[in-house]
């Protein structure tokens, strides 16, 4: 780990709030409890966009438990629920 | 010696604006079908180039990857590869890409480059792209991608000159080189890695704007906002429901008066005899009355385009997905759902993109209870007949309220009916991922929009010109034979096949109010719900003569007592009254038990519902 990413701590996106922006650190899929298989959901996330390095921003939260969220993924906006959010780790 | 005719097929990530380029290469010469074996959805085209080659197109489903996770995505990896049986492997794919959005759709195409077809990327709604700042070097995009780049605009004239010229330079070689196919499903690694290398082909050869799209940004602001978004969609929703009621108003009367006058003037030309009761009360009477409904179904599925092509349908998704998921339905559901407003089989047909066989399936039970648009034929000709055009409170009309509550009651009940399969049926429910893409606002695209409100149209009075058309012959046969004995009392209906029917079937409905005419009308109904319309103005206008035909729904006002309408309208929120819709469920869902579940517990909620509804009406006094 660098001082960089100490200064920052990594969390998950699945706890970020609304307005929270970040960059992808890692995919953690063993971390969610998704209903998908580990390699499916990490390949549906990747298919959207979500990969190491990219740019990421929480722009609109649901109505019911702040779920699901609506994330800038560099130019694109994804919505997804914080369950599967939380096997991207953002710093 | 012709060329043989040049195969496309267009392929790209949702959203990518596939089916108006589509549209605007094809224009109406359609053609819509079902793969073979499958329930997915063939739609191809046919064009001619300017020098002449005779093209056909097939859109093919929307993925994000060949991976295939689903039918539809399966379909389009098929045929890319051709492997579908029965159909030519494509001469030139045309990939299709959301010039303000490439980042998907150039990972798909590197993985695409894999299959070795001979391939073109088209850099759709080009002019947006300009407007918000993106700046793509085609030429180096090209080279980096190493195939041709054309830019087009497809709801411009003239936008896809670029891309038609380029079909027919690449159409015009002796053989268009075909590669070898080293496609394998990727690895999670693999994936990753064609992301990166997209990405850095992207920052290649295309220049973004620093800031989002400002209007999308401020329109989500509100629309997604979690109070004013719910409110806005109901808003939305109650406005498409007046509309329907209001607008549709004039144009159905005129068609109506325009099958009257043409019924009149069969009657007037033609001898009094069989002849002219079939053409009059079989053919143009039973046929009118549906047609007559055009005008509405025209304007629920440019509502539904509107939204779509807008963007609208993602967001409605989103805001819904929490509060259907805590009735058991995954925020996908949503748009089938939606569809289903228009007709169940459609919106059936659309839960392909819930991938999750259990959420899908818990969507097929309950799509039937969405109000299709052949109940509006039902409910308008009651509502007009026995509730008061009168305004409330200075803003609603009463009329457009009870159409408004009769949709509200589908609605709610099909909530608790999911909750209910997810809590007894599929207890080992698990929730499946809810995973969407947010489109940015387009202003929608008239034309395209035309296009797909004609082939619905279209297939609507096809509809009406074979099925409802059979049925209608056929109820006025039951209605006319046997005729009345000489000397008989009473109308001839009286002794028809229709009325033994009928008569046979009363006591099972008459708890709920139901006459014999009512039984009668609801057989044919079982072919589509409006033929019932068109089954009771045959059985009325026989059996009253030409007025009656004329005035349907005055006749019912005296016929009917206010707690039978009430109990008819109730039985047609819930009834299974549409064969098509049970044999698509069938069809969907491979096998019959689930077309068996679906139609005994709307059978069930059907009777239970109207024999409280009539019952506690007579007991308020509309008996």
């Amino acid at each position: 780990m660098s001082e960089q990413t100490d200064i920052r701590t990594s969390q998950p996106l699945g706890l970020a709030k609304r307005g929270y922006s970040g960059v992808i650190q890692h995919l953690a899929v063993a971390d969610a409890a998704s209903a998908l298989a580990g390699h499916e959901l990490e390949s549906r996330l990747i298919e959207l966009g979500f990969v190491e390095g990219a740019r990421v921003e929480v722009l609109h939260e649901g109505i019911v438990g702040r779920d699901p969220i609506a994330v800038r993924v560099e130019n694109v906006t994804i919505a997804l629920r914080r369950r599967e959010a939380m096997a991207i780790i953002v710093a | 010696m012709e060329a043989p005719l040049l195969h496309l097929a267009l392929v790209g990530t949702p959203n990518s604006g596939k089916t108006s380029l589509f549209n605007a290469l094809t224009g109406s010469r359609q053609k819509v079908a079902n793969y073979p074996g499958v329930t997915v959805e063939r739609k191809e085209g046919f064009f001619v180039t300017p020098a002449g080659r005779q093209v056909s197109v097939v859109d093919l489903p929307g993925t994000y990857s060949l991976r295939g996770r689903s039918p539809d995505e399966e379909i389009t990896r098929d045929m890319v590869l051709g492997r579908t049986p029965g159909e030519v492997a494509p001469d030139l794919i045309l990939c299709v890409a959301d010039a303000t959005n490439l980042r998907l759709t150039i990972r798909l195409l590197l993985e695409l480059k894999n299959t070795g077809r001979p391939m073109m990327l088209v850099l759709n709604m080009f002019d947006i792209a300009a407007r918000r700042g993106v700046d793509v070097d085609v030429p180096k995009l090209s080279e980096a991608l190493g195939m041709p780049v054309v830019t087009s605009i497809a709801v411009r004239k003239g936008g896809i000159a670029e891309l038609l010229r380029r079909t027919d330079e690449i159409a015009a070689r002796e053989q268009i080189p075909v590669g070898p196919n080293r496609w394998q499903p990727l690895t999670v690694s693999q994936l990753r890695a064609t992301q990166r290398e997209a990405d850095r082909i992207i920052a290649s050869a295309v220049t973004l704007p620093a800031k989002p799209d400002t209007w999308t940004a401020r329109i989500d602001a509100v629309v997604l906002h979690p109070v004013a978004g719910l409110f806005i969609l109901a808003l939305i929703l109650f406005l498409m429901f007046q509309a329907v009621f209001a607008w549709a108003q004039p144009l159905m009367e005129l068609l109506s008066s325009a099958f009257d006058a043409l019924g009149q003037f069969v009657h007037e030309t033609l001898p009094e005899g069989l002849l002219q009761s079939f053409l009059q009360n079989g053919v143009i009477s039973g046929v009118g009355s549906v047609i007559v409904f055009l005008p509405q179904i025209i304007i629920i599925f440019l509502f539904i385009l509107l939204l779509e092509d807008f963007g609208y349908m993602a967001r409605a998704a989103f805001l819904m997905d929490r509060i259907m998921g805590g009735a058991g339905l995954h925020g996908r559901a949503f748009i089938p759902l939606l569809s289903s407003f228009a007709c169940a089989i459609p919106g059936i047909m659309a839960t392909r993109v819930i991938d999750n066989r259990r959420d899908r399936l818990t969507t097929i039970l309950i799509a039937p209870l969405m109000t299709c648009s052949a109940r509006i034929p039902v409910y308008t000709l009651i509502i007009s007949a026995f509730i008061p055009d009168r305004d409330v409170w200075g803003w609603f009309n009463l009329r457009g309220l009870v159409l408004f509550g009769l949709y509200a009651a589908g609605i709610t009940s099909a909530l608790a009916v999911s909750f209910l399969v997810k809590f007894f049926m599929l207890r080992d429910y698990a929730p499946a991922p809810f995973m969407l893409e947010l489109p940015d606002y387009k202003l929608p695209r008239l034309k395209s929009i035309a296009i797909g409100v004609y082939t619905r149209a279209k297939m609507f009075l096809q509809r009406a010109g074979t099925t409802i058309f059979s049925m209608m012959v056929l109820i006025w046969f039951l209605a006319s034979f046997p005729t009345a004995p000489a000397g008989a009392e009473g109308p001839a209906i009286n002794y028809s096949l229709a009325a033994i029917i009928g008569k046979a079937l009363e006591p099972l409905l008459a708890p709920l109010g139901f006459n014999w005419q009512i039984a009668v009308a609801l057989i044919p109904g079982m072919a589509a719900r409006e033929v019932a319309v068109a089954a009771l103005g045959t059985v009325y206008a026989i059996e009253g003569g030409k007025e009656a035909a004329d005035q349907i729904g005055h006749v019912l006002a005296t016929k009917w007592s206010l707690a039978t309408a009430l109990s008819l309208l109730v039985w047609y929120i819930f009834a299974p009254q549409c064969a098509s819709t049970l044999a698509v469920i069938r069809r969907e869902t491979g096998g019959w038990r689930w077309m068996a579940v679906t139609f005994f517990y709307m059978l069930a909620l059907a009777y239970l519902a109207s024999l409280a509804t009539y019952n506690i009406a007579v007991a308020l006094g509309a008996g």
